[in-house]
């Protein structure tokens, strides 16, 4: 054992890693991203880690290999687990045979997510284990204890933590190499009855997984992190009962506000039933204070009801907690004080503060200095200048194509979500042109059957597909398009271009959009185009090249500022009320040069 | 007890690495230390922020209002936005020098650092101003933001460390050729008298 300062989502990664992991395979989805990255940056070359193309195929491959004696982990995002749904609730009627644990990252907040769902409610749908950690430690040791009790009890199960817990540092105890636990796969045993499913099976399975379910509620009893905070409360007959991240803040909001008893939930499913009896005996009253759904309250109120109990259990069902968003030291700290009637000073300091606090600026995001998908989204602006049509967005970096001034993306719904939604909307909208904008890795990811759907149907359309050559938003992972895998091997990449033409499009053209007058014309062309066509706008994400020499604006301008107020770029700058470029943020992509009617900007040589 | 740290900016200006080298100071003498950061979308020319802990007994590594002993701000309306968590005679290290969001260029929404300054002035226990365009300048670098800033926080007092310390991880933590550059930077204020 010795001691690292680590994130949180890298002490998943080591975790898994010392739990013998043979197969590691996800999709890469803020706050999970890091951990499949540290075990492929950690991999002494045993582990079998790859990018798939999208979660669902992650989870059929985690299957595989968890059926052939694999100890499996597979990572995602919350809305991740969307996509792979379908496999998941199948497998929890199967089982594994090596240990397979699924980490699923939730966002509270959301901070960069569509969507606020807690996987603890799709533990519970699908009936499989989920484990929940508070603090970096814990989720350290506990990823370990989730493989244990998946190979013990033939279960997939979830592992979900949190943002705050994914993407916070922490210095922890790690265990050294010889302390691993390394694992050999059997090999895939052939077994109909075991692997293949048909209603029977299914009906017979279900009857063990609720056995199973209702051993492991009794298991998770005693499991040590499912954990009381015991202390003398002085009469008071009130707890807490908590879970994740906001653990930590109760225990510092208590630790000023004085002690009343807590309990601390890992496992939000199976519920530790005895476990919840035992803390509750002696309350009147119990506060949760839960992020995301009112997971653990509806259990409590169950228990109530079950054992004719009589605590009042509040929590985000009675408006004591936050019904969305993310609780916070200061919301948790606020909620305890008025749930024990302490005699508490508020939020400190406040009244301190000077009362005049300026105006901020707001900072959203945009998109980066030198972005080609700025150029991409210009040009279909300008050829589509007065004419009706709408423009549908999909997930990634070219979502900040919303954003003022470009003003480019009408929707955004899922992934791959927007080459359908065009379909739908054109139906209804026959005289509008419609355009379906979407990323490569998105692409690949899920936007191809989309296109098989719109020719198939008969639909016009045009696709628009910006192809940076990577996962951009996420961190720069590689894709099918790329030619380099996870684990570093070089293989053919998959044509973007030859699957469009494979599938039947009636135009596809590919198209630099750092040369804005090719591309209005390609996008004039091509969109004339009946039926379903494509435009590639191929040009590298601006983080992953060398940057040029920054642009200069001469004498000759004149500050009518349409640079600034076409292409919304952070280097164009307002200097004492004159046009100027940032000369530490622009990377020489010369969109504007392209764009000054009087062409007084110069240079922004691409390298 | 613990110490708390709070490091803000704007997506891109190095508030992470900053925010590294800290944590890596601490964990060399051996403190309990807690960090989280801003990670993603934000990222990109968004308000950003890293909280961190260093001390005994922590259980959770973001802090409420009023808790922070010294904010490390790398902009000056980003300070004025997590002024709130300044504990009362708390530090603020700024770096005087105004980011403009791409939203100010469009809505010719203009502000002034000054007027940010003026309210940290009567914010602050102790405030130390920075003009790191100047210091960058200075020091022939545009990328050592961060490491001034770092320096003048070391200098003030509020960080559980000596220059000494933080330089022996930094020189750990930068690539051979930007050492002699970093090192410069980091005493930057000592030798300017700020």
């Amino acid at each position: 054992m010795h001691r690292e300062f680590l994130m949180g989502n890298f002490a998943v990664a080591m975790g898994a890693i010392a739990a013998g992991v043979n197969v590691v395979c996800g999709y890469p989805g803020t706050p999970s991203t890091e951990v499949l990255e540290t075990v492929a940056k950690n991999n002494d070359g045993s582990i079998y880690v790859e990018w798939s193309v999208n979660e669902k195929a992650a989870m059929e491959l985690g299957a595989g290999a968890a059926y052939s004696g694999a100890r499996v982990m597979v990572t995602m995002k919350q809305v991740g687990l969307n996509v792979a749904s379908d496999p998941l609730m199948c497998l929890s009627y199967m089982g594994v045979k090596g240990g397979m644990v699924i980490m699923v990252a939730d966002d509270p907040g959301p901070i960069s997510s569509q969507t606020e769902q807690d996987t603890r409610r799709f533990a519970q749908f699908a009936k499989l284990a989920c484990f929940d950690p508070s603090t970096v430690q814990e989720a350290y040791y506990m990823i370990q204890e989730a493989f244990e009790f998946s190979e013990k009890y033939h279960t997939p199960v979830l592992f979900r933590p949190t943002t705050r817990i994914c993407h916070a540092y922490s210095s922890i105890d790690v265990k050294d190499r010889e302390e691993y636990n390394p694992n050999t796969p059997s090999g895939f045993v052939k077994d109909t009855q075991r692997w293949v499913i048909f209603p029977r099976t299914s009906y017979l399975n279900h009857i063990e997984t609720e056995k199973r379910n209702e051993t492991l509620a009794d298991v998770f009893s005693d499991y040590q992190r499912n954990m009381t905070v015991s202390c003398d409360s002085k009469g008071l007959r009130k707890g807490i009962v908590t879970h994740g991240a906001s653990y930590g803040y109760a225990m510092e909001a208590l630790e000023k506000l004085g002690s009343i008893p807590l309990l601390k939930i890992s496992t939000p499913y199976p519920f530790p039933e005895r476990k919840a009896l035992e803390f509750m005996e002696g309350l009147d009253e119990i506060l949760c204070i839960e992020e995301l759904d009112y997971v653990l309250e509806r259990e409590l109120v169950y228990l109530c009801g079950k054992y004719g109990k009589t605590v009042k259990i509040l929590g985000k069902q009675t408006g004591h907690i936050a019904p969305a968003g993310e609780n916070t030291c200061d919301s948790v700290y606020m909620a305890i004080a008025e749930f024990i009637g302490a005699d508490f000073i508020g939020v400190e300091h406040k009244e301190n503060l000077p009362s005049e606090k300026p105006n901020l600026p707001v900072r959203p995001p945009v998109l980066c200095a030198g972005c080609p998908h700025r150029g991409s989204f210009f040009a279909v602006k300008q050829a589509m200048k007065g004419k009706k049509a709408v423009f549908c967005g999909d997930i990634g970096c070219y979502t900040l194509g919303n954003a003022m001034p470009l003003d480019m993306v009408d929707t955004c719904l899922c992934m791959g979500a927007g080459v359908n939604m065009t379909q739908g909307i054109g139906r209804i909208d026959p005289d509008t042109s419609c355009f379906a904008f979407v990323g490569d890795s998105t692409f690949f990811a899920s936007a191809i059957t989309g296109v098989v759907n719109a020719v198939y149907n008969g639909a016009d359309m045009t696709l628009v597909v910006l192809d940076n050559s990577t996962t951009a938003m996420t961190g720069h992972q590689p894709h099918p398009g790329t030619g380099v895998t996870m684990m570093g091997d070089v293989v053919n990449k998959v044509s973007i271009e030859q699957i469009l033409k494979g599938i039947g499009a009636a135009a596809v053209e590919t198209v630099d959009p750092l040369n804005l007058k090719e591309s209005v014309e390609c996008v004039k062309r091509v969109s004339a185009v009946k039926g379903v066509k494509a435009i590639i706008f191929k040009s590298p994400c601006a983080a992953i090249i060398k940057s040029g020499k920054p642009a200069v604006i001469t004498d000759k301008c004149i500050n009518c500022k349409k640079c600034i107020n076409t292409l919304g770029c952070p280097a164009l700058i307002l200097k004492e009320g004159m046009a100027a470029i940032d000369t530490s943020l622009c990377v020489g992509c010369g969109l504007c040069t392209q764009v000054c009617p009087v062409s007084a900007i110069e240079g922004g040589e691409k390298q | 007890m613990s110490s708390n740290i709070l490091l803000c900016g704007v997506g891109g200006q190095g508030t992470v690495l900053a925010s590294k080298l800290i944590a890596a100071a601490a964990v060399e003498k051996n403190y309990e230390v807690m960090s989280a950061e801003t990670i993603g979308m934000a990222q990109k020319g968004g308000s950003v922020f890293s909280f961190l802990r260093i001390g005994s007994s922590l259980y959770s590594p973001m802090f409420g209002k009023g808790s922070a002993d010294i904010i490390i701000a790398f902009e000056p309306a980003e300070a004025v936005r997590m002024a709130e968590y300044l504990k009362d005679g708390g530090t603020v290290i700024v770096n005087t020098r105004p980011i403009m969001p791409v939203t100010a260029s469009l809505g010719g929404f203009d502000y002034k650092a000054e007027k940010m300054l003026d309210y940290l002035e009567k914010t602050a226990a102790q405030l130390t101003r920075i003009d790191c365009k100047k210091a960058c300048d200075a020091l022939g670098s545009p990328r050592v933001t961060n490491t001034v800033l770092l320096g003048a926080a070391v200098q003030s007092g509020a960080l559980p460390f000596t220059m000494a310390e933080i330089e022996s991880v930094m020189l750990k933590a930068v690539k051979p050729q930007f050492r002699e550059l970093n090192t410069r930077a980091l005493h930057y204020c000592e030798y300017a008298g700020q």
